[in-house]
């Protein structure tokens, strides 16, 4: 038991260490596989990507598809409203950012950073509210569109506008816009 | 041996949780403090690591469970998914696969450690027993979950199984139908088999508690099958046994992991990735091989109830087995003669083993049926006259005694710094 | 556990003579029933403790799926996008897709509530010639070309004892894939005495010698975009290699991972002895 107080490492505290240092790393290399095959499989990240034929919506119709287990609206704008969208002040929007995936990071929310780019009646968003995941109003004819005339979120108040940016309410964020691209006039991949 | 409590907590907080649930109390007296006897060979390792096996094979199976899905449509398909796109799928699946394996050959050694030492005779017999109602149970758990991956073998084995029961006389082929949920095995079963699957390793978990607390009780025998007498016959179980039993283990894990990695799908049967089809029969429909003693036992029976009934006595026999081995002597070390009909009987095991993969036939039916007899003779009509006429090597005085024996000279107490050869 | 030495030899000779007994049926070709023959082991690039697939042969093992094969037997279980990824046959993204893009899946329903065909994308499963069971049996005389993804693991050979003793340490696992290149070998005609049943064909290695595909493979019916010359043997490898990735996508990433593994046990095996031995050493053991 003196061995124990010498100052210098002895060889069976080295042993000691070492083994449950290496007992260590097994637990931990035995916890990772468990803990990554909850995370998405292969065959969720191979990414789901749908085409949408858009050619029967005229101007001021809008429809919605299903992505990747979400709603995302397809809506084509009339002249009114890009025109509203365009009036507004950057400053006087609660979230200044674009959040347009086809965009860098850190884009303005300018109306031409959330429109297509090449046709600016069409917004391509999806359709989930930014504050706790309900799926706002505002794609049927008789649906509540809120006071910007976009869309409106009857969970807890959002108002959304003719960009789809929110307006008023606890939603922190503008309507997402997914990764798309127009294929051509009819048709548009999304993911 | 269970004795008055040595622990004594060190921390506030210790001592607070004493007096409210002592299971710091309860961990010291069971597996730091608890004195086992000092002659322990490696043979008493697989008890460990039978329990890290266990714990292994609920964690990959629940795991895995996230993934499955239970309905003839979907199994054979979600257990490829599950090897192709869930990350570690493939290691997952292969884990708790081999780890089936492992987990029966080590009961296997545990249980056969336990026949050759004596660890079933009094006062152990319900040790003993506990024991082999964990390993039915382990025996239905397998069964189960090789159903679960609907393969071709999966199919013909539960249905050969299941159509056991309807053997039994006026009931059997209701009983079979209520098994089945259906006319044949079919979706329901394989719903209910997940079901079960499930849930028995769980009761296996508490009947390992309750083997546990009955081998704490009179505690652990030992190689030479004596009583401990006193205090130098025992150590303390940690840190002499916890680094023994861990080196062990990870030796048994080098096994398993060759296995795993280098020849995961060698234990199983190529038939499995077929997938089931009602219509069609495998040529030769095999369990795995942790069970082919008894499909060996089953098929030796020409009369299908008789079969049953023989295959279910040669589980019950070993319930009957410490009322049946009549000798006082409990280790084979100090019986000559029972030492040599114990290895007849792990041959006569491997034997029937062997025989299970084998289609029930001229000569290897005749040898299968001998076999079975004497399976049941060892049992029956050995073990009891065995006790009566052998006369037994004179055992030690006490487990210090031949420990000391054992190490060349005599008189060198167990004491710390004192302790100069050491060379076992 | 001690054994006097009469039991020790009784135990050996037993052992030595079932051993005896039964290496008669080891090694090589063998027979079953019927004049089936076992097919004897090839040499695998990816067998063994250090196996790794042959990427070359991967891709033409691919080409020859796709142009001799894909037009009978489905591969549901395999991805195009498997045909890219790391461990497999190494295609580039470009390629996969335009690999995938040949190929012609079902998909919807469209608004019409009708099922339509689009080129294939990678996400998609390998697209399987026929739309369910009885179409595959109703074009094929009442046969049913299996699904191949795990055709390689699916089938085996009775190597009798005590090869598969010997079988479970050397880490052979590539039973199926002798099988598949025997049978794509093993096509002759029929011997004397030998009657063919209705459209079917001789095979050396198919249970019962008498199976219903035709011989899929003959010479030059590929023509290999490596240029390598396509003999029958040479097709029959590639495939079955390809049959293999595709049985076990992950092999290389399990074998890698299973030397650091067991090199790992091993070393902690031998601290965890010398930490054994130190402890015990405080009792005189």
């Amino acid at each position: 038991m003196a061995d124990a107080i010498t100052s210098e490492p002895t060889r069976r505290d080295f042993l000691f260490v070492a083994t449950s240092a290496l007992a260590v790393v097994s637990v931990g290399a035995v916890a990772w596989p468990l803990i990554d095959q909850m995370n998405p499989d292969a065959s969720v990240q191979a990414l789901a990507s749908i085409q949408v034929d858009v050619s029967a919506i005229e101007e001021g119709q809008a429809i919605t598809v299903k992505w990747r287990g979400r709603p995302v609206f397809l809506r084509r704008r009339t002249a009114e409203e890009i025109e509203a969208a365009r009036a507004v002040p950057l400053e006087e929007l609660p979230d200044g950012e674009a959040r347009n995936e086809n965009l860098p990071a850190g884009a303005p929310a300018t109306d031409e950073n959330r429109a297509a780019p090449g046709d600016e009646s069409w917004l391509v968003l999806v359709g989930v509210c930014t504050h706790l995941g309900c799926v706002p109003k505002g794609q049927s004819i008789g649906d509540q569109r809120g006071d910007y005339g976009g869309w409106f979120c009857p969970c807890h108040g959002s108002h959304y506008d003719t960009a789809g940016r929110v307006r008023k309410g606890p939603a922190p964020r503008n309507l997402d816009v997914p990764p798309f691209e127009f294929l051509d006039d009819a048709t548009v991949r999304i993911g | 041996m269970s004795g008055p409590s040595t622990y004594v907590p060190k921390t506030g907080f210790e001592r607070w949780l004493d007096q409210r649930l002592p299971v710091i109390r309860l961990m010291s007296d069971s597996f730091t403090d608890f004195p086992a006897p000092r002659n322990l060979n490696y043979w008493w390792t697989f008890g460990g690591i039978l329990t890290f096996f266990l714990v292994t094979q609920i964690v990959t199976g629940i795991v895995l469970a996230m993934h499955y899905t239970a309905n003839t449509e979907l199994a054979f398909s979600s257990t490829e998914h599950i090897m192709r796109d869930v990350n570690y799928g493939w290691l997952l699946r292969y884990a708790h696969a081999v780890g089936a394996s492992m987990f029966f050959l080590a009961v296997y050694i545990h249980m056969f450690r336990g026949l050759y030492y004596g660890s079933y005779k009094a006062p152990r017999e319900v040790l003993w027993i506990l024991g082999v109602i964990i390993y039915i149970l382990m025996m239905a758990t397998a069964f189960m979950g090789y159903v679960l991956p609907w393969g071709q073998m999966s199919f013909w084995a539960a249905t050969v199984i299941t159509n056991l029961f309807s053997a039994i006389p006026l009931v059997g082929p209701s009983i079979t139908e209520w098994l089945w949920g259906a006319f044949s095995v079919d979706n329901p079963t394989l719903n209910r088999f997940y079901s079960l699957h499930y849930l028995l390793p769980f009761m296996i978990f508490g009947v390992v508690m309750l083997h546990i607390w009955a081998l704490h009780v009179p505690g652990n025998n030992n190689p030479t099958g004596l009583d401990v007498k006193d205090k130098q016959d025992t150590i303390p179980f940690h840190p002499y046994y916890t680094v023994k039993d861990s080196f062990a283990l990870v030796v048994f894990l080098i096994l398993f992991a060759w296995f795993v990695f280098y020849n995961p799908n060698i234990l199983g049967h190529p038939d499995n990735y077929v997938p089931a089809n009602p219509l069609s029969t495998p040529a030769h429909i095999v369990p795995e091989w942790y069970l082919l003693p008894f499909y060996a036992i089953l098929r030796a029976i020409p009369s299908k109830l008789g079969g049953v009934l023989v295959m279910f006595a040669s589980l019950a026999v070993l319930l009957l087995l410490p009322w049946l081995d009549t000798s006082r002597v409990r280790s084979a070390a100090f019986r000559p003669l029972y030492r040599q009909f114990f290895w007849i009987f792990v041959l006569d095991c491997v034997i029937l083993g062997y025989l299970g993969a084998l289609p029930p036939e001229g000569l290897a039916l005749t040898v299968a049926r001998f076999a079975t007899a004497y399976y049941f003779i060892h049992f029956l009509i050995i073990l009891p006259l065995l006790g009566l006429i052998e006369t037994p090597k004179p055992l030690p005085e006490s487990i210090t005694k031949s420990v000391l024996a054992r190490s060349g000279d005599g008189g060198a107490r167990p004491a710390g710094a004192a302790a100069g050869d050491a060379s076992t | 556990m001690g054994g006097n030495s009469n039991i020790i030899r009784l135990r050996g000779l037993l052992a030595a003579a079932l051993l005896g007994a039964v290496l008669a049926g080891a090694g090589g070709h063998s027979r079953a029933a019927e004049g089936t023959l076992h097919p004897g082991p090839q040499s695998w690039s990816f067998a063994g403790v250090f196996g790794q697939f042959d990427r070359a042969a991967l891709q033409r093992g691919f080409q020859v799926y796709a142009e001799a094969c894909s037009a009978c037997h489905s591969m549901q279980y395999v991805y195009y996008r498997n045909l890219g990824e790391p461990g497999g046959p190494g295609f580039g993204e470009a390629e996969t897709r335009a690999i995938a893009a040949g190929f012609e899946v079902t998909d919807g329903p469209d608004e019409t509530g009708a099922m339509f065909t689009r080129p294939a994308l990678p996400r998609d499963h390998f697209a399987s010639p026929f739309a369910n069971e009885q179409e595959a049996r109703s074009a094929n005389g009442g046969a049913l070309p299996p699904d191949l993804s795990v055709i390689a693991k699916a089938r085996g050979i009775e190597r009798g004892f005590p090869r598969w003793f010997i079988d479970l340490f050397t880490g052979y696992q590539e039973q199926g894939v002798d099988y598949v290149y025997a049978l794509l070998n093993g096509y002759e005609e029929a011997p004397e005495g030998v009657t063919l049943q209705a459209d079917m064909n001789y095979n050396r290695y198919f249970p019962g010698n008498q199976i219903a595909m035709a011989p899929p493979l003959s010479e030059g019916i590929v023509e290999y975009h490596d240029g390598t010359e396509a003999t029958v043997p040479q097709m029959a490898r590639d495939v079955a290699t390809f049959l293999m990735w595709a049985a076990e996508p992950t092999l290389e990433e399990r074998k890698r991972a299973g030397f650091q593994v067991i090199l790992f046990l091993a070393v902690f095996a031998t601290l965890l002895y010398l930490t054994k031995k130190k402890i015990w050493a405080r009792i005189g053991h």
